[in-house]
């Protein structure tokens, strides 16, 4: 019995730390937040294999598990790293295998880093306004919101029947709209489709399921590792921070404040494990694990946001340490995919313990 | 990442669950612990390495070499049949323990044996009006006097001592040495003339705990664990230990599975309490954290079975987090009954025989026990986060 990473696991780990330690600082994730591009960072990370892990070696892949996704997904998270990671790297080549169609093609460009695809679930998992995903013939009608990455070449979209259909984003029918939101390490877009060609990969609920799990359980591992980084910069801040001729960290109102976000946490780093393990190895408790770990990060980061950013005192509120990113991330974490109370109604159906 | 145990391990399960299927009728029921069907029950137990697994067969236990998981796989087993587990009591999970590892081959012979078989039952005197988060602050002396200690002071939150049959004693026998090198750990019957136990009645009603006082309580030299001024040691051996077993994942597990089939079975105007979104929605945030729990648990087991794993903090928060997760969820089980769930004692609209209540109130004393919530913080804070210690108070002059 071994409850942890392997050998290997914790070399990955620490090589795309080492990676975006060097090429995606705060100062870099600024640039990008003010309107530059992620190229060097996704093209550095393709060289570490990063967007290859869940594709099938047969196409040009490395195929790990989703364990694997999860621990780099905690790397990005705790780098604040922009990068189309979640929607290019994990749901489309999961949704692409499990449809069992051919996308050999597509599967080769994604691991040579050189294809991305965005992910439109929204309204298929709960629909907010007017958007509506319309699939008549193969045409596709209506639009979605808060769509990521936003600067992909294809779009990986689901409609309110959890089908799932590809769109090229060179489609003469489809416009994006850039939606500004308070996370600005990633973008997110609105589509409008007024008679995009649809290539509809998959009416089987079960592959749009598992694409949904596994994207709930890398948002997690962000949000896991985006919320350390933020306790981490606290403890090191109250240990640096000097009031009243005292360190303010040898103050118990503040050393309580770092003790309760780590006694919150480090339960959430075996639950993020777990939930990376079940989803490849233990079929029936993957999908509630899934839910239970996406609503509960999203409930512990909420915690650690807010806490680690009052520990920094005033300086926690400016742009000057750039500790608002992290907040944000943690936010949009929360929001995407799933807001906390819903997952948690899904895990209650799941349980069978409540009719949907 | 590998979960599982191995064949053996399977092997071991599946006579664990044969055992529980052609015995647990066996077991004593309700809260009556100390009576002969508990010790033939405890019997059992031991012959069968259910319980005093790994204490020698020549002081009467099984004998069985340290396995983890084999205790783990009992403990799981057990708690899933809700069936008792063997005695417990600071004698079996403190005392023995600590005898085995700092004991002289006397205090071994003497004791282990009748403490495991419930004929001796054990008190612990350690906290003291002035010395509680503090412990090492303790008074209570004990000046030798030829052959024997003389022991004056007093004790708080002895647990048993109204029953118990000797106590395990911290006590200041080096007045001038600093505080935690001043202390001795002591052995003595509580039948010995000058020792007064009064009742503490608690919040549940019940008096679990005593005061305990001596005057002139005379005990014989020999009647220490470790050398004079060691008590410290001898009695830090095992706290850590006691603190990581105080809320575990799995009992917490069994009380959200009664919390689901409760407001599955309870009405409110004749709708089921699991049908109305915001109870539910609660019930669901705690089968949450009582996860993150049992996933954190299996690291904190990993972690000992291979050396080398990073156990990160996964110990060092147990206590903190599983206690207050116990409360809350005891809590919410009240919150959904209504007025029923203030029910108690001889209620008749008692639910789980009132178990809800007094857990819910039990918890919180082990928030506040075997090291408070914020004493935890500190722990945490300082030794797991290397934050810096709060500055020692200057002497006035």
């Amino acid at each position: 019995m071994q409850f942890g990473l392997s050998e290997e696991q914790i070399l990955l780990r620490d090589n795309v730390n080492r990676f975006l330690d060097d090429n995606s600082p705060l100062d870099r994730v600024r640039l990008y937040a003010d309107g530059g591009d992620d190229a060097d960072i996704w093209a550095g990370l393709a060289e570490l294999g990063v967007p290859a892990l869940l594709v099938p070696e047969e196409q040009g892949g490395i195929g790990l598990s989703p364990l694997d996704a999860a621990i780099v997904a905690e790397c990005l998270g705790a780098h604040i790293a922009p990068t189309p990671f979640l929607g290019t790297a994990v749901m489309a080549p999961t949704a692409l295998v499990a449809s069992g169609g051919d996308h050999d093609e597509l599967l080769a460009g994604i691991a040579a880093g050189t294809q991305r695809v965005g992910v439109a679930f929204s309204e298929a998992i709960k629909r907010r306004n007017d958007a509506r995903v319309e699939v008549r013939g193969e045409r596709m009608f209506g639009k979605s919101l808060f769509a990521f990455d936003a600067e992909a070449d294809s779009y990986l979209v689901a409609d309110q029947h959890k089908h799932l259909h590809l769109i090229s984003a060179s489609d003469p029918g489809l416009k994006r709209t850039h939606l500004t939101t308070v996370d600005k390490t990633r973008r997110t877009v609105e589509l409008t489709y007024d008679n995009v060609e649809a290539q509809c990969i998959s009416t089987d609920s079960s592959v749009f399921d598992a694409t949904l799990d596994i994207g709930r359980v890398a948002i997690a591992a962000d949000t896991l590792g985006a919320a350390q980084s933020m306790l981490d910069q606290a403890v090191e801040y109250a240990k640096q921070r000097e009031q009243f001729n005292r360190p303010i960290g040898s103050f118990q109102a503040v050393k309580h404040m770092c003790a309760e976000m780590a006694a919150q946490l480090e339960p959430c780093r075996s639950m993020v494990w777990f939930a990376g393990h079940a989803l490849a190895e233990l079929p029936d408790e993957g999908r509630i694990t899934a839910c239970h770990t996406k609503a509960h990060l999203a409930e512990v980061a909420q915690f650690v946001a807010k806490t680690a950013t009052e520990v920094h005192g005033g300086m926690g509120f400016t742009d000057l340490v750039g500790l608002h990113y992290w907040f944000k991330r943690c936010g949009a974490n929360r929001q995407w995919l799933g807001a906390p109370e819903f997952v948690r109604q899904e895990a209650a159906v799941l349980q069978g313990i409540v009719s949907d | 990442m590998d979960l599982s145990f191995g064949p053996e391990y399977d092997t071991f399960r599946s006579e664990v669950v044969t055992f529980l299927a052609n015995n647990a009728d066996k077991a004593p029921q309700g809260n009556d612990l100390r009576g002969q069907a508990a010790k033939d029950w405890q019997k059992l137990l031991i012959e069968n390495g259910y319980t005093c697994r790994t204490i020698p067969k020549k002081f009467g236990g099984y004998g069985a070499e340290p396995d983890i998981i084999k205790s783990r796989i009992i403990a799981e087993e057990f708690s899933k049949v809700r069936v008792h587990s063997g005695l417990g009591g600071q004698g079996i999970s403190m005392l023995v323990p600590t005898l085995l590892e700092m004991g002289t081959q006397e205090q071994k012979e003497q004791f282990i044996r009748p403490t495991i078989m419930g004929e001796m039952v054990w008190c612990q005197g350690y906290s003291e009006p002035g010395a509680g988060s503090d412990l090492a602050a303790l008074s209570t002396a004990a000046v030798l006097d030829g052959d024997e200690w003389v022991i004056n002071g007093q004790k708080i939150w002895t647990s048993t001592a109204h029953i118990a049959d000797w106590i395990f004693c911290l006590v200041r026998s080096e007045p001038d040495a600093p505080k935690h090198k001043g202390i001795s750990f002591l052995l003595f019957d509580m039948k010995t003339p000058g020792i007064e136990v009064r009742p503490l009645v608690d919040m549940t009603g019940h008096a679990n705990f005593n005061e305990t006082f001596f005057t002139d309580v005379r005990v014989p030299k020999h009647q220490i664990v470790g050398e004079r001024g060691q008590g410290w040691q001898v009695a830090n051996a095992i706290l850590g230990h006691e603190r990581e077993t105080l809320a575990p994942a799995n009992t917490a597990q069994t009380r959200i599975n009664a919390l689901v089939d409760l407001m599955k079975s309870e009405t409110a105007d004749g709708a089921r309490l699991i049908d109305n979104p915001v109870y539910r929605d609660r019930l669901m945030k705690l089968q949450s954290k009582v996860m993150a729990m049992r996933f954190n648990e299996l690291r904190v087991l990993s972690a000992r079975l291979n050396p080398g794993q990073d156990p990160g903090l996964s110990r060092m928060i147990t206590k903190l987090e599983g206690t207050e997760l116990r409360h809350d969820l005891e809590g919410l089980a009240i919150d959904v009954m209504g007025e029923i769930g203030l029910a108690y004692e001889d209620n008749p609209y008692l639910r789980g025989s009132g178990s809800w209540q007094r857990e819910y109130m039990f918890y919180l004393g082990l928030i506040i026990g075997g090291g408070t919530s914020q004493i935890q913080k500190n722990i945490i804070s300082e030794r797991g986060l290397g934050m810096p210690r709060e500055p020692k108070f200057e002497k006035a002059s």
